[in-house]
């Protein structure tokens, strides 16, 4: 798992290594300066000469300097590689997450996957920064310190040998307590956050049926939970400074006991006493900093798996070894086709559809809501791969093309319709990068919404807010038909696409789909029965079976859904008539 | 960042201890004590150098009782110097933890008073970022932060006044550079903070950027432009790189300056301290002394070096507290309604209880007289808005996007509450009725629709919440629910995701109807309620809506003309005024908008 995140360091390793390597320079400084100190004393005031107190007062002044500049590179390559390590890895994962396919991305609610992209890299970037930063500089700093302990006072190193160890064990027993508490409460934590968005997004639901006082109690409840357990949590880690501290003053006890009868036995100067001490500090500093990125890292662990998770799941629809790499016509057949959300799934969402369309023929597809019409379309372009038997596109298997190739072909606009923050014509793009303007301004007639476009004041150049919402739906549907449009597609989809563009309009783009794109394989989905009666076939799917197929008068003439539904839009049509 | 007020909020945030009175100041002495004993630690190097080395020195037969019992009695100030340390930490995590869920707490309650307007004008991410970002780093401040800042202060005073103590002199060399290091800290923690602030932006962005593709996900993989929006994500993520590499470099250099800093008032110290005492000026110097205040002065200048390294932390942690004090103090849903909805003890139905104690039975009559709206005080969405519904009356309002039919229903129900004007319901200006029991009176079903987490039984009893399995089934078959939720892997007690993953946009708009009919209101809107369902399934939803709704009011919204075919009356609206009024027939043989509306011959846009 730390491995597959690594990868993720690239460029910025210099960085990472840098920064050790400079701490490692300012810990020796560090080390030494004490030594230095006791110099200081024991040369300078307790010998009484002022040319000693200037002569290791500038050394020392020295080595802070030099110190200085080490600290400040490893700060400095510190936050490049902190910075950098974080940017690569929400680039990589970004870029996997477009790898993944529609079945791959239910696995992962969307808002899993944006934490996942914020707040969990988050996480684990500060991890990175404790641990080339701290879990490196702490022990070398302890190693470095009992050495020069130990060149003053064996006696003195070896009680730190047996000290640490019992600190050690302390705090290891502290995590090993508290970890477990914390990762509840960052489950709680997610938990607060659902409470929170839903009742943001549903708040007219929310006040509508006066449920103000109910969302609070279930808030207040996950509220509780995470008090509860962080209180708990924090209690038990309460414990770790009052430990440090009794380790620390037991050492201070001892150093003072042990270093006065060696200062008095004359095998100890003053200033090594005092040095002692400053050692002494020194690791049990070390020991505590390195105590709280241990924890650090351990609540990282939670993001870094949960990172880890999705860069490890295998986008399930990829193109083939040697794909096939021309698509000739827009000629679609379904055969025994059966499709699933999912293995576990008891319920077959299709189940033996056998279809066959023809390059160029428009074909309508009707079914009440749930009867999975666009589960249907959407096994086309491989948004979902078929679970039972195959599709055909142009005679060969849809698995078998180059997946680019087969998207690029297959042009689809969707039911939830999206359109992102941008000018008009940048959305547009979206179906070619390189469409002149000419080529936008000719897919907008022919899906009527150049005349409205150019009502705009800036036209073309219209910023349109995230999700288009300064625009009529009509009009949003028929700029993402323009955008489908450009793409100049050999087969055409459209999910429910022209449910807010008027009947006249509607009769217009199908008109202009006939003449200018006949070549083109034409699916509309459409709750509407006029946005389907001249289509070749239509077919009537009905709780994921296919129940019937055949021009609208056949249909007139013998299925009953089909009838209902035509009755229940044209009741009162007479009147018009006459 | 501007009109930041860092002592208002400090104030307001230190305001949240009052209700923890006696443990804050418990705590508080506590930490004083722990303090007080780390410094004597220091101060203890003094006397043992001065009191039991010094004169020891060159003595063939040292005794060393006296410095056995003064560590014992050193051990017993430690012990006392431990136990305030852990007590005072438990203390500080309980009132800390208690402070979180109280602001937590009163957070969310405040929000839910806010008016609709608020949630309208605000993006739903900046109010979530409250919950996520400000309330955590507060937290990791009031956690660790202020105990820090306390023990700080609380050593940096005692170490002064044991300084002072022992030499005026030599402890204003300390205090002059302790002095410049605080100004160091000011110009690079400036520095740091401002990138801070900047990396806070780009991190908006770059959030943004990821909701909007991930949720926009299929859209991109239609289009094959996974490449292109990479492209964009890593210029935008090289944005953050930039920030975040420059804010982390002043800041983590803070540290590094700073503790050499202690160093070099360590080196000045020593020299003036060998100065004053060789040259004999300072005659009071002894060695002890000096030694002493080499260790005090880094107890001095240690802990404000460290403090320092995160004045930025502090800053942005400041930052997000007055966003969150900010949030409570916005104005809440004002409510000066006093008749409240009763149910009828005698029969079933409702009554409304009015300001002097009568009851007025519930009918349903809904006057509108006059009504002008506007959002933001410019543009008039509504004017002169006059129109009544009977009891038992459908009425349906069609119009282009923006011509003021939803403006309707959140006015009937007071989301927003009207410029000019009066709407009387069964008598009453609806100003005079309670909020929360109009909104009882008024079942609305939304177009978008909302699906809490939970199982779809729970969702449909959100209607009501004491109804019973019987009646939620029944409501779901009213609705024509029923065949889907069957159909689900565990029908009723399938777990529905936040905004119910899995369900098309028609499933969830039946379950939203189903949730509304458990409700059994007295009057009913539909605000394109119907929008994502077939039309078969609609008219069938229909008649049991019609069916349940019979002898009540029924407010209908609507795009599809076949939605509002058989009402009672239809109300043309454009640029919010009534255009047209009138039944189908009606509205046909007029042969205005409506008409060609319906013939298909005319677009709203």
């Amino acid at each position: 798992m730390v491995r597959k995140l690594l990868q993720s360091v690239r460029e910025y390793k210099k960085d990472t290594w840098l920064t050790p390597l400079f701490l490692l320079g300012e810990v020796a400084m560090e080390v030494i300066i004490p030594l230095f100190m006791a110099e200081l004393i024991d040369q300078g005031i307790t010998g009484g000469q002022m040319n000693q107190v200037t002569k290791y007062g500038l050394i020392l002044v020295l080595f802070a300097l030099v110190s200085l500049v080490f600290g400040a590179l490893a700060g400095k390559h510190s936050a490049i590689a902190m910075s950098g390590f974080g940017k690569n890895l929400r680039y990589d994962l970004f870029r996997h997450v477009q790898q993944l396919s529609y079945s791959n991305m239910d696995k992962f609610s969307t808002s899993g996957i944006v934490t996942r992209l914020t707040t969990d890299i988050t996480h684990v970037q500060n991890a990175f920064l404790m641990i080339i930063r701290i879990a490196f500089r702490s022990p070398v700093m302890m190693i470095f310190a009992t050495i020069m302990t130990y060149r003053i006072s064996p006696a003195i190193a070896m009680w730190f040998m047996i000290v640490i160890p019992v600190l050690a064990i302390g705090m290891m027993l502290i995590m090993k307590y508290s970890f477990p508490i914390f990762e509840r409460a960052f489950g709680s934590y997610d938990d607060l956050n659902k409470v929170v968005q839903e009742n943001v997004r549903g708040i007219r639901v929310v006040k509508s049926y006066v449920r103000e006082e109910r969302e609070v109690s279930k808030f207040q409840a996950v509220s509780q939970r995470i008090f509860a357990q962080m209180a708990k949590a924090e209690r038990i880690l309460a414990y770790e400074l009052p430990l440090m501290q009794i380790v620390l003053y037991a050492v201070m006890l001892m150093i003072s006991w042990i270093g006065a009868k060696l200062v008095v036995g004359g095998n100890m100067t003053t200033g090594e006493l005092t040095s002692v001490f400053a050692y002494s500090m020194q690791i049990l500093m070390s020991l505590m900093t390195l105590g709280i990125v241990v924890i650090m890292v351990a609540i990282a662990r939670a993001s870094a798996g949960r990172i880890n998770d999705l860069l490890s799941e295998q986008p399930d629809i990829t193109s083939p070894e040697s794909p096939v790499t021309e698509l000739h016509s827009g000629e679609i057949e379904f055969r025994n086709v059966s499709f699933r959300y999912s293995d576990k799934a008891e319920n077959y969402a299709l189940s033996g559809i056998n279809l066959r369309m023809a390059s160029g023929q428009t074909i309508g597809i009707i079914g009440a809501a749930g009867s999975a019409k666009s589960t249907l379309v959407q096994l086309i372009p491989r948004l979902y791969d078929v679970s039972e038997g195959e599709v055909l596109v142009s005679g060969v298997n849809v698995k078998e093309y180059n997946l680019s190739l087969l998207r690029s072909q297959v042009a689809m606009v969707l039911q939830k319709n999206v359109l992102f923050e941008g000018t008009i014509k940048e959305n547009l793009r979206w179906g070619n990068e390189h469409a002149t303007d000419e080529e936008l301004i000719e897919a907008c007639k022919a899906a009527q919404a150049h005349e409205f476009i150019s009502t705009f004041p800036d036209g073309y150049d219209t910023h349109l807010a995230q999700g288009g919402t300064n625009i009529s739906g009509g009009q949003k549907q028929r700029l993402c038909i323009a955008r489908a449009l450009l793409k100049k597609p050999k087969i055409l989809i459209l999910d429910d696409s022209t449910s807010a563009v008027d009947t006249r309009t509607d009769a217009l783009i199908r008109n202009v789909f006939k003449e200018s794109i006949p070549d083109t394989t034409k699916i509309i989905i459409a709750q509407r029965i006029a946005s389907v009666e001249d289509a070749d076939q239509i077919v009537v799917l009905d709780e994921g079976k296919m129940v019937d197929i055949g021009t609208h008068q056949e249909l007139l003439d013998r299925n009953t859904i089909y009838q209902e539904a035509y009755y229940t839009q044209t009741k009162g049509g007479e009147a018009l008539d006459g | 960042m501007d009109n930041m007020n860092y002592g208002q909020t400090i104030k307001r945030l230190l305001s949240y201890f009052k209700y923890y009175k006696f443990r804050t100041a418990l705590a508080l002495i506590l930490v004083l004590v722990s303090s007080a004993v780390s410094v004597a630690s220091a101060a203890f190097l003094r006397l043992l150098i001065d009191d039991f080395i010094t004169p020891l020195l060159g003595n063939q037969n040292p005794v060393f009782d006296a410095l056995l019992q003064a560590l014992i009695i050193l051990a017993v100030i430690y012990a006392a110097g431990v136990i305030s340390t852990f007590v005072s930490k438990r203390l500080m995590i309980t009132v800390s933890q208690q402070i979180m869920k109280r602001i937590r707490d009163r957070l969310f309650e405040h929000m839910q008073k806010l008016p609709i307007k608020y949630f309208d004008r605000k993006a739903h991410g900046d109010i979530m970022s409250h919950y996520t970002n400000d309330v955590d780093t507060l937290n990791m401040m009031l956690t660790d932060g202020l105990p820090q800042l306390l023990s700080t202060a609380v050593t940096v005073v005692v170490v002064l006044g044991t300084m002072l103590y022992l030499d005026v002199p030599l402890t204003i060399v300390v205090v002059l550079g302790a002095l410049a290091m605080l100004w160091i800290t000011k110009v690079v923690g400036t520095k740091a903070t401002e990138h801070f602030f900047k990396q806070q932006e780009s991190i908006g962005v770059v959030d943004g950027y990821i909701e909007e593709i991930i949720h926009g996900q299929k859209v991109v993989q239609v289009f094959g432009r996974e490449q292109k929006a990479m492209e964009q994500f890593a210029r935008l993520n090289d944005g953050l790189f930039d920030d975040s590499a420059t804010a982390n470099k002043y800041s983590n250099i803070l540290m590094p300056i700073n503790a050499n800093l202690a160093t070099l008032i360590y080196v000045l110290v020593a020299i003036a301290g060998g100065a004053m005492s060789i040259s004999g000026w300072n005659t009071g110097l002894s060695l002890g002394i000096i030694a002493a205040f080499l260790s005090l002065s880094r107890n001095f200048t240690m802990p404000i070096a460290e403090i320092s390294s995160q004045v930025s932390m502090f800053v942005v942690a400041l930052a997000g507290a007055q966003r969150i004090f900010n949030m409570m103090d916005e104005q809440p849903e004002a409510d000066e309604g006093r008749v409240t909805l009763e149910k009828n003890l005698d029969q079933a139905g409702w009554v409304w209880k009015l300001e002097d104690g009568t009851s007025v039975v519930l009918k349903g009559k809904v006057e509108f007289k006059d009504v002008r709206f506007t959002y933001d005080g410019k543009k008039q969405v509504l004017q002169n808005i006059t129109l009544y519904a009977m009891p038992g009356q459908k009425l349906a309002f069609v119009g282009a996007t923006g011509a003021g039919k939803t403006t309707v229903a959140n006015l009937l129900n007071r989301f927003y509450d009207i410029t000019e004007g009066e709407i009387i319901y069964d008598g009453i200006n609806i100003q005079r009725i309670r909020k929360a029991d109009l909104r009882r009176s008024l079942g609305i079903v939304l177009q978008d629709t909302h699906l809490f987490s939970g199982t779809v039984a729970e969702n449909i009893r959100y209607g009501r919440l004491e109804s019973s399995d019987d009646e939620v089934i029944q409501a779901a078959k009213l609705s024509y629910a029923a065949s889907f939720i069957e159909r689900l892997p565990d029908g009723y007690e399938t777990w529905l995701d936040g905004n119910g993953n899995g369900l098309s946009q028609g499933q969830s708009q039946l379950l939203a109807i189903a949730r509304a009919a458990i409700a059994n209101p007295p009057v009913m809107i539909l605000d394109e309620a119907t929008s994502s369902i077939d039309t078969r399934t609609e008219s069938l939803v229909q008649k049991g809506m019609d069916n349940l709704m019979q002898g009540r009011t029924v407010f209908v919204i609507a795009h599809r003309l076949s939605t509002v075919r058989n009402s009672d009356a239809i109300m043309v609206m454009e640029h919010g005024h009534i255009k047209e009024r009138g039944d189908h027939e009606q509205l046909l043989s007029a042969k205005g908008t409506y008409y060609q509306l319906y013939t298909g011959a005319f677009e709203w846009d």
